[in-house]
């Protein structure tokens, strides 16, 4: 019963993280029907901003004491900031210029974002090539225990916060007019611009949202496994992304819904299959997940009762 | 001077020469329109003047302005919007969301809430469904969705492209009504059309397209009488 409580809990914990990163995709597929392979390395990139700029300001460090948890906030914000002025970068320099090429030439470019990314940011003055540890920004004292699985700080902080954003994203997609527009744009670039909507600057504010959202995922992920990330630009953060790459494919490619579904989804198969199969195959349940919905779901989860994409 | 004029307009799409230099003028609180077979340009010249296509010469002044390579979001602020071809309906928005489009380029709430429901009293039907999801329209309901959404922007002039494809004689007889309605309150209208009877019979002046070429223009009713255009766009003699 303990393991089984634990074993679902960690599964939504690391759920919720892998469909953060996973609105993202599914955000910028819904507008520009292509996979923004770089979107992972966003997501690395906000572990690593958040580890700068916790010792910019220089809290969190091994031995001091932990800073008050509005501090941990405050980091999480400058790195979504700086996360999200690198995606409108990104999409200003590598994508814009290709609107209206095939499809594939775009891709291509996103792969090459991708590996840019990761090579740049080893350079020595960026964030260089070796691990780093991350700061302590959390007390991780258990808030309360049930049938033996701790409920601790650091879970309360992702879940929570993991939740909040995505009520706002609902929110801002489904209840304001920046929202409609991004929804319009989605299903006819061309007559949402007849409607007076400036395209490039929906496309704009998507790629924001959605690195700001994968930021925010990077900083949880800190904050919760903080003793694992000591790891560089490596496979290790690419396969977190491929694994919520799979999940917005399950949830319903395109689909907000489908992609916070398939987040779950997949960090509870994960982490299922973890507890009772083995470690050995932990990345091999996700993919073979993807390879069944594929094949018996193309459109994902959601795909077929699609009713809002964006 | 006219509220639209388009001089020599010149349209290509890659190696095909679609708008072989187009002379249109549109006079202020006329509803003018363009008629012609498939393919002969209609739509092209439309969506050029929205913004949508670069013309590859020729010049488009609107009020006097050129606005000939201007983003076509940046012109419906000034005044000129379109209802598409094929009703361009967001069909994964509610009808109210639609409308709202409409209106996105504006701030001024308060006249934007009299011109909603000046466009909902215009379109009763519409109002009915306001809260459904605009893909479950009728074709009918959705053209007149994609009319009261362009009224939406508060337009001087209004482009109409097709606004009779598909429909139902008794809703085209409708949907008619209503551009004259709509012109009769001061809007101008560029009406788009293969229904070439209607069209001539609703409108105050006349060209017909073919394949990229203006070969007439007169007053509607003349037009509608000349031997050429009874025989090429009525069927008649």
């Amino acid at each position: 019963m303990t393991q089984f409580l634990q074993t679902l809990f960690d599964g939504v914990t690391v759920g919720c993280l892998y469909a953060l990163i996973a609105l993202g995709y599914t955000m910028v597929y819904g507008i520009l029907k292509f996979i923004n392979f770089a979107h992972s390395d966003v997501f690395a990139l906000g572990v690593w901003m958040s580890i700068t700029i916790a010792g910019w300001i220089g809290i969190g460090a091994a031995g001091e004491p932990v800073p008050p948890w509005y501090m941990g906030v405050l980091v999480m914000l400058l790195a979504m900031g700086v996360c999200g002025a690198v995606g409108f970068t990104v999409e200003r320099i590598a994508y814009r210029p290709l609107r209206g090429a095939p499809r594939i030439n775009v891709l291509i470019t996103a792969i090459g974002v991708s590996l840019f990314l990761q090579n740049f940011g080893q350079l020595r003055w960026i964030f260089g090539a070796y691990p780093k540890a991350f700061p302590t920004l959390l007390g991780d004292q258990t808030l309360f225990s049930l049938a033996g699985v701790n409920f601790r700080l650091s879970d309360a902080a992702v879940i929570g916060t993991a939740v909040a954003l995505m009520a706002a994203l609902q929110y801002l997609i489904f209840r304001t007019k920046m929202g409609a527009a991004m929804r319009a744009v989605s299903f006819s670039p061309r007559n949402a611009s007849l409607m007076g909507i400036n395209v490039d600057l929906v496309i704009s504010f998507t790629f924001v949202v959605g690195t700001m959202l994968a930021a925010a995922a990077g900083f949880l992920y800190g904050v919760k496994y903080g003793g694992q990330a000591k790891q560089t630009a490596d496979s290790m953060w690419v396969m977190l992304g491929l694994k919520a790459f799979v999940a917005a494919v399950v949830g319903g490619i395109g689909n907000v819904r489908g992609a916070v579904l398939g987040g779950l989804l997949i960090g509870l198969i994960e982490w299922f299959g973890v507890a009772y199969l083995g470690s050995q195959y932990r990345d091999a349940y996700v993919f073979a997940i993807l390879i069944l919905v594929l094949l018996f779901r193309p459109a994902g989860v959601l795909g077929k009762a699609t009713i809002e994409k964006v | 001077m006219p509220m639209l004029e388009v001089k020599g307009l010149n349209v290509h799409y890659g190696a095909i020469h679609a708008l072989h230099g187009i002379d249109i003028a549109v006079e202020q609180g006329q509803i003018v329109t363009l008629i012609g077979c498939n393919g002969a340009g209609k739509s092209t010249t439309l969506r050029t003047i929205s913004g949508l296509i670069r013309p590859s010469a020729g010049q488009i002044l609107f009020e006097g302005k050129p606005i000939s390579g201007m983003p076509a979001h940046q012109i419906v602020r000034l005044g000129l919007a379109q209802s598409p071809e094929g009703r361009g309906i967001f069909a994964n928005l509610t009808v109210a969301e639609n409308l709202d489009m409409g209106a996105f380029a504006r701030s001024d709430k308060a006249q934007i809430a009299k011109d909603r429901e000046h466009a909902l009293t215009l379109f009763p039907r519409v109002r009915e469904r306001l809260k459904q999801n605009a893909g479950t329209l009728s074709g009918g309901e959705q053209q007149m969705l994609a009319m009261a959404r362009a009224l939406m922007a508060r337009p001087r002039l209004l482009l109409l492209d097709e606004p009779s494809l598909g429909l139902a004689p008794q809703i085209v007889q409708t949907i008619f009504k209503i551009i004259r309605e709509i012109n009769r309150d001061g809007t101008t209208i560029l009406l788009v059309e293969q229904n070439a009877h209607m069209a001539l019979e609703v409108a105050h002046h006349a060209y017909v397209l073919e394949v990229g070429r203006i070969v007439m223009a007169d007053d509607a009713k003349k037009l509608a009488a000349s031997d050429e255009v009874r025989k090429a766009y009525l069927g008649i003699g």
